[in-house]
């Protein structure tokens, strides 16, 4: 019980003063910034604020990324948390994607993606199930994956393929899908 | 913010003009919301969401004289509207075409009616008060298939008046349009390609 991993970073939407933490909108000045510091229990790693990132990442296990990444992520069985402060710029591929920052670029969740309010996510999404807080915002297209569904490469309009560095189709992507159920 | 639940035929007819068929695209022009993403998805549709009055903003700024500039209204199409040839079957156009000058509104048309494919459908709302010409913008949430929640986000300034002569010279391009009597004072239209 002691070491029992802490599930949940971020308080769930409904919780009562999320504030304080991370909720208010990043101010240039980082020294004034809304004091978030993402805690890194075991099995989750975390890139923070003053990190930037181009290239690759493939992690197996929980990923959280505060800084700026761009290049493509992959977490196929695992969750990405993209912090407050985040900036991403690239192909993501992971079990379940939570948004408090900024994504520009195509998302696969297997199995959830939470966009949370002041996030900002550019570019089309597949996933299972989907959470969008309002005041999140959206430009894009949302593709739902039903369980059994056959791999079919959704036909993407060039409106949201304005991050020229990740391709829009992700060969291999719908062999999580299917085994996952629908809401 | 103010919400308000509405009965909504045009909405009810929109979708019962596209059942039967599965998987299509769906365009919304409203800010995204869990309610029309769910209410789509759970249909089989695909969505796309592209918030029409954010880009109003953003490229035509509060200077109404830029919404004839025609390097200002290409901007604006090729921010909102850049989707390729016949790619959707079902458009929420919602009342965005209001806030748009005669101009911009014609060329948001065309360019609707190219990425619109044959048999597909828009749903346009307009303002039907000719004495009023400062509307709240709102946000049009899917509650059911014919009922809407409307939720301000703020007023804003309509930029022209669309009785049904205006509004069949706008889609005149369309195969048909619809129009449904309502009580208050917005004017429901359906039009197919």
């Amino acid at each position: 019980m002691w070491n029992k991993r802490k599930e949940e970073e971020y308080p769930p939407k409904q919780a009562p003063a999320p504030q304080q933490s991370y909720s208010s909108a990043p101010t240039m000045s980082s020294s004034t910034a809304p004091t978030y510091t993402p805690e890194a229990p075991r099995g989750m790693a975390v890139i923070g604020k003053s990190v930037t990132i181009k290239g690759q990442i493939y992690s197996q296990e929980d990923l959280t990324i505060d800084g700026e990444m761009e290049g493509s992520v992959e977490l196929k069985e695992h969750r990405l948390t993209v912090g407050p402060n985040g900036k991403i710029q690239a192909g993501i591929k992971a079990r379940e994607i939570v948004v408090l920052g900024q994504i520009h670029g195509n998302v696969e969740a297997s199995d959830k993606i939470d966009i949370r309010k002041e996030a900002r996510l550019v570019g089309d999404i597949k996933t299972s199930r989907i959470v969008i807080e309002d005041g999140a915002y959206f430009k894009g297209s949302i593709d739902i994956m039903r369980p059994g569904a056959a791999a079919e490469p959704a036909p993407k309009p060039p409106a949201t393929a304005a991050a020229p560095s990740q391709p829009r189709q992700q060969p291999q992507q719908q062999t999580i899908a299917a085994q996952n159920a629908v809401k | 913010m103010q919400s308000q639940v509405r009965n909504s035929n045009g909405l009810e007819q929109f979708f019962y003009s596209l059942q039967g068929r599965d998987n299509l695209s769906i365009l919304d022009l409203s800010i995204a919301n869990q309610d029309n993403v769910t209410f789509i998805t759970n249909l089989g549709h695909r969505i796309y969401t592209e918030d029409v009055i954010d880009s109003i903003d953003e490229v035509f700024g509060a200077d109404k004289e830029m919404q004839s500039n025609p390097v200002r209204i290409d901007m604006f199409l090729n921010q909102a509207l850049n989707f390729p040839e016949n790619h959707f079957d079902g458009a929420l156009v919602w009342d965005v075409l209001q806030f748009l000058s005669p101009t911009a509104a014609q060329a948001a048309v065309d360019r609707l009616y190219h990425i619109m494919r044959p048999r597909s459908y828009l749903l346009c709302f307009f303002n039907a008060n000719e004495k009023i010409d400062v509307v709240p913008t709102v946000n049009y949430r899917i509650r059911e298939s014919k009922t809407l929640l409307l939720s301000s986000r703020a007023s804003r300034q309509t930029n022209q008046f669309f009785n049904n002569r205006a509004i069949e010279k706008l889609f005149q391009r369309f195969e048909s349009i619809k129009f449904f009597l309502t009580r208050d004072s917005l004017r429901e239209v359906i039009v197919k390609k």
